[in-house]
């Protein structure tokens, strides 16, 4: 029989290919470009497996994007515990050296800042959420989630501005 | 620095590199979570759409039947868990081939006809035995599949397989010799009847 799903839902490859390039940014802000593509993986399989039952009319990008966010929980935990994480994974190939290093200085900046604010700026800014999704994805509110991400850029500006330009 | 130049360095420097579609697909397969994988072909008769389920090829597509309109439809036919897969679908790219490069007289690629019901399914499993260059007409297709009076439902079984080429639906013409419809287009029939005759 055929069964039509009321609004149906795109093939799951056009999904990938809307949403993956936005999700691969978080991932990569999370936890660094070694982890991210196991995060970005990981991340798709799960939405993977619960696309069929996705209420039509959600915002693809705020699920995909709250799935990154646990699963960066879950391997920031999960690398707390191992001592070492073996990764068998292939190596991503490096970034041409000057590049890495002013990624390396955004990062620091970036991974300095107070975690409120650092995900604040990674889901409104990186991932293009509304103030609203980006306050129930840290557990505050939509105006708590404008105001962390305002007082993380000003940082970041001031970071970038003590003569610690690039 | 100004704000938006900050979230530009953010925005350039966390881009890029690391998306690898292939690896998702063959995950999503060990994990049992591909319900239909697809890939394109090409052929003398344009790019063709190939998609398979576990159970094998459900779906043939003309470029003239719009590939993403047809991926729409297997979305919500089949599953939207669709994903380009090249790999589970090479061996029947490969038995295109070769039957393009007239090396191929029969395929022996799985084949999954969820897609087609009753009637019409049946049609297309006795299709499946008429052999290459041979044609056949409607009526005598209505009445192999069991009912020798549905001539108009066979003819639209046929216009309606949804594996054409691999479930030769272009063997299938009228009585009075003309080729009749196809997926594909008219020209396409008359292409594929030539090259087998002449084979």
């Amino acid at each position: 029989m055929v069964r039509p799903r009321d609004p149906a839902l795109p093939p799951f490859e056009e999904v990938v290919a809307e949403h993956g390039p936005v999700v691969m940014r978080v991932c990569r802000a999370l936890l660094g470009q070694a982890d991210a593509a196991d995060a970005w993986s990981e991340t798709f399989l799960s939405a993977l497996e619960a696309y069929p039952n996705l209420q039509p009319g959600s915002s693809i990008r705020g699920w995909l994007v709250t799935i990154a966010h646990r699963k960066a929980i879950d391997q920031l935990r999960g690398a707390a515990r191992r001592p070492q994480p073996a990764s068998d994974l292939p190596e991503v190939p490096a970034d041409d050296p000057g590049e890495s290093s002013v990624d390396d200085k955004l990062r620091g900046a970036l991974d300095a800042l107070p975690p409120k604010q650092r995900g604040a700026v990674i889901y409104r800014y990186l991932a293009d959420l509304s103030y609203a999704e980006v306050g129930e994805l840290l557990e505050s509110s939509a105006t708590a989630a404008r105001r962390s991400a305002a007082d993380g850029i000003a940082n970041l500006r001031k970071h970038f501005s003590k003569g610690d330009r690039p | 620095m100004n704000d938006k130049q900050i979230v530009d360095r953010l925005t350039k420097a966390f881009t890029g590199a690391g998306l690898d579609g292939d690896r998702l697909a063959t995950l999503a397969e060990k994990q049992g979570l591909l319900d239909v994988s697809y890939r394109t072909v090409d052929s003398p008769l344009g790019s063709l759409l190939l998609a398979a389920t576990g159970e094998g090829l459900v779906r043939v597509a003309f470029s003239c039947e719009d590939h993403d309109a047809v991926l729409a439809r297997l979305a919500s036919e089949i599953s939207p868990r669709i994903l380009r897969t090249p790999r589970r679908l090479d061996e029947a790219a490969h038995q295109l081939d070769e039957y393009f490069a007239g090396k191929r007289r029969a395929f022996s690629v799985p084949v999954d006809l969820q897609l087609a019901h009753g009637f019409r399914r049946s049609v297309l499993e006795h299709l499946r035995r008429i052999p290459y260059g041979v044609t056949e007409s409607y009526a005598s297709v209505a009445r192999a599949a069991g009912n020798p009076s549905a001539v108009r439902a066979a003819a639209s079984a046929c216009s309606h397989n949804p594996v054409p080429l691999v479930v030769p639906c272009h063997r299938v013409v009228r009585s009075d010799g003309t080729t009749g419809e196809y997926l594909g287009g008219p020209q396409a029939k008359r292409t594929l009847l030539a090259m087998e005759a002449a084979g």
